[in-house]
């Protein structure tokens, strides 16, 4: 044993080493593992980072991550359906409010017709009478006219066109120069009447005894109903605003 | 050298082939390149010292290699697998980031 440690030069030298394998090949055959070695390193590096490019990694994970990514997702989709619900409610809302504002509208529609045809401010159609009045000697006076229409408004009449003139809720006859005035237009006899309404009524009201139809005959002149299964008024006026009343709003 | 042309000859035979990990493989991989990595530092840093030795070099890149895999298997058997392997990794790389000064030091005399 002192022999090889007496000498430091001798210390570079292969020593003689114990066991089958020269110290030599030993450092061959351990470079070459190395070298293996280091070639699968490259390998190993150049499959791991291909494997980790790909986007979906949940395989390359352990359990205690995965468990982690499963409660996030959990509560995420439990927020989400959260969500879906609160959204639906709103939407079921909206639905509901939108149905009844079209409802409302619809209705209002509807009255905006029918206070049209009662006011005059549109046309309008539907079964009557045509009252055709004759009067040759010029005796009939205002109020006579108005006497027509008021019956006929007794009987349910729900629009009146005087010859020319939309009959609505402030018209007036009036005499002018001797002739009979409706709104400031001058009429001349004979005078037509368009009425729609209950036509049997109608025609009844102007013909009951003593009534207008007698009033008319006794002035000399004539007054002839006849019934139309529909009658078409086009004549419209502008919509009165009234100046002194106004809404009460209860 | 012929030890980096053969590091870039595993990369590039990598590259082609684009095998697949197996499934009971990919925990591991990636512990083990980094295990891995920190033995050819080390081996680095010896032959720019001019200590190196290849079986100095074989045995601790295969020791290192099976040690690390063998750490995060257990810990995984434990339920401390994230954990132990946070671990290794930042021992591994604390290692590694040492072997790259003394690299710095010898090839550039800074």
């Amino acid at each position: 044993m002192s022999e090889e440690t007496t000498d430091a030069s001798t210390a570079a030298a292969p020593k003689p080493h114990p066991g089958r394998w020269r110290p030599h090949a030993v450092r061959i055959a351990a470079g070459a593992i190395a070298v293996l070695l280091l070639g699968l390193l490259g390998f190993a590096i150049a499959v791991q980072v291909h494997a980790n490019s790909r986007s979906d990694n949940l395989a390359n994970l352990r359990e205690d991550d995965l468990i982690g990514i499963l409660d996030d997702q959990n509560n995420r989709a439990e927020r989400l359906r959260q969500e879906i619900a609160d959204l639906e409610n709103t939407l079921r809302r909206l639905q509901d409010s939108g149905d009844r504002s079209a409802a409302a509208r619809q209705q209002a529609l509807q009255e905006e017709q029918a206070l049209g045809v009662l006011l005059g401010t549109v046309p309008a159609t539907g079964q009557g009478v045509v009252v055709t009045i004759t009067d040759p000697k010029h005796k009939l006076a205002a109020e006579d006219l108005l006497a027509v229409v008021e019956e006929l408004r007794g009987a349910g009449a729900e629009a009146i066109q005087f010859a020319t003139v939309r009959v609505s809720t402030d018209t007036a006859f009036t005499e002018v120069d001797g002739s009979v005035a409706v709104d400031s237009t001058t009429l001349r006899p004979p005078y037509q009447i368009l009425a729609i309404g209950d036509r049997t009524t109608l025609d009844t009201a102007l013909n009951i005894p003593g009534g207008v139809g007698a009033t008319v005959r006794a002035a000399g002149g004539s007054l002839e109903v006849s019934e139309q299964l529909k009658i078409t008024i086009s004549r419209t006026r502008s919509l009165p605003t009234p100046k002194y009343a106004s809404p009460s709003g209860h | 050298m012929i030890a980096a042309a053969a590091l870039i000859a595993g990369i590039i035979v990598g590259l082609i082939l684009r095998p697949t990990v197996p499934t009971w493989l990919e925990p591991y991989l990636p512990i083990a390149v980094v295990a891995a990595l920190d033995a050819v530092f080390g081996g680095v840093r010896a032959r720019l010292d001019g200590v190196f030795d290849a079986k100095v070099f074989v045995v601790s890149f295969i020791s290192n290699v099976l040690v690390a895999a063998l750490i995060v298997y257990l810990g995984d058997k434990l339920g401390v697998g994230s954990q132990l392997s946070t671990a290794v990794v930042v021992v591994l790389g604390i290692r590694i980031f040492g072997n790259a000064a003394a690299i710095r030091r010898r090839v550039f005399n800074a």
